[in-house]
Parts: C-alpha cells; structure tokens; sequence
C-alpha cells in the first residue's frame, strides 16, 4: 500500500494566515491614517512632515509598509500561479517581483529615515 | 473506457469570457484579484509621492499642482478604487474566515455590498477632493 498525504510543502497554512495577519494590520493602519490627517489643523507640507517626523509614525508606517510587501508577494505569486504556465517563466517573474518587494523596502526605509 | 469517462469528455465547456455572467460574488472576487494586481503595479507611484510630498515644501507642492491634472487625477482615484474594493472585500473575507455571512444570501447581499460601497465611496472622495 502506497501512503500518500496530500500535504504539499506546507506553506499553505503560514501563507494563509501571513495574508490575512498583513491584511488586519493594513486595514488599522489606514484608519489610523486617516484619523490623522483628519486631526491636520491644515493639510500642508509642515503637518504632514511633522506626522511622519513622530517615533510612533515611522514604526507603524514601517509595519505597515512590511505588511503590503508580504502581502503583495502571496498575492501576486497566487496570480502567477495561476497564469503564468512555463516553468521557466514564471520562476523568473518571482525573482522580478520579489527584487522589486525588496527594492521598495529599502526605498521606503530610505523615505521614512530622512525625515 | 466507461459510459461516465464518455459523458465527462462530452460535457459541454463554455468558458468565453465575453459570453459567461458573473453573480455578485464572483465579480467581486475577480475584482479584488484585478484591484491587487493593480495596487502592486502602482507601489512604485505610491512610494514616489510620499518621497517627493515629505522631501520639501517646494516638491509637495510641485506634487500637489501635478495632481490637479484631470488625467492624474483619474488615475488616484482609480487607485483609491482599487484600494477601497481590495480592502471592503478582503473585510468580507476575513468576515467569512470566521463564518459569517457564508449563507447564500448573505453572501450575495455582502458582495453587493463589497461592490457597490466601494464604488460609491471612491465617488464621495471624488466628490470632495476634485
């Protein structure tokens, strides 16, 4: 008797919960956001400096900017996935799409960090 | 070969996109897969405003005046559009995750819902910030 576990390279479940952790913590930070903006006494450039000047700013727009990195990586590897049959092909858009994610996150640090 | 493998290989396939009518729910399943694919080509954009708007008074500016242009000005929405149907129907799939809403009828009335809140909300912000 052949056993077979249908179980594939486990990281179905760790992606599945990646998506929806990354989704929730998205999700608060646009309300957090927008509840800042909407306390601006004016929306110009020395308030909206000073927002993303503060400690607590820089870390949550840090969370949240990991957050859609991650994201975006489950998502578009699913779209790929399903699309994009060559092997080849679609191995190399992975690396296209994860040099781009990490490009961004340094490009993001870089932004938050010289303000 | 069986008479069930014969019918399996009869059955009719209409996949045409053009032809197939989507309910509620699988357009907006498409659409939050459609309104991803969009945020995550227009990331770089995103990151590039808010370099240019938090570098200097004088590129927030600049950045502000690029954006009174009716064409740039439809692409931010289109992205606010994405922004708001990917989140308002990833709500919903978090909200099933955790088996609400899974009936039937709940589940078209909440992808109406997904489809058309999204949908106005991005024309209220349209509204109040053109």
């Amino acid at each position: 008797m052949v056993r077979r576990e249908v179980v594939g390279a486990h990281y179905g479940l760790r992606d599945w919960l990646a998506q929806r952790a990354t989704a929730v913590v998205m999700a608060v930070y646009t309300l957090l956001l927008l509840g800042a903006i909407a306390f601006m006494p004016r929306v110009d450039f020395v308030s909206w400096r000073a927002l993303f000047a503060a400690p607590w700013m820089k870390m949550a727009t840090l969370i949240f900017v990991v957050s859609v990195l991650l994201h975006a990586w489950v998502g578009v590897r699913n779209i790929l996935m399903d699309y994009i049959k060559p092997n080849g092909l679609r191995l190399a858009l992975y690396v296209v799409v994860l040099m781009v994610l990490v490009v961004y996150a340094g490009w993001a640090a870089q932004i938050l960090w010289s303000v | 070969m069986t008479e069930h493998t014969l019918k399996m290989r009869k059955r009719p396939k209409h996949l045409n996109l053009f032809q197939i009518r989507l309910p509620f729910p699988a357009l907006v399943s498409i659409l939050h897969r459609a309104s991803g694919a969009i945020l995550f080509l227009l990331l770089g954009l995103l990151l590039w405003l808010l370099q240019g708007t938090l570098s200097s008074g004088a590129r927030f500016d600049a950045v502000r005046s690029a954006l009174s242009n009716p064409a740039l000005k439809l692409v931010l929405f289109g992205l606010l559009w994405a922004y708001l149907h990917h989140l308002l129907a990833g709500v919903r799939h978090l909200a099933m995750d955790l088996h609400y809403g899974t009936e039937l009828e709940m589940s078209r009335a909440s992808s109406k819902l997904v489809f058309f809140g999204a949908l106005a909300l991005t024309l209220i912000a349209g509204v109040a910030l053109w």
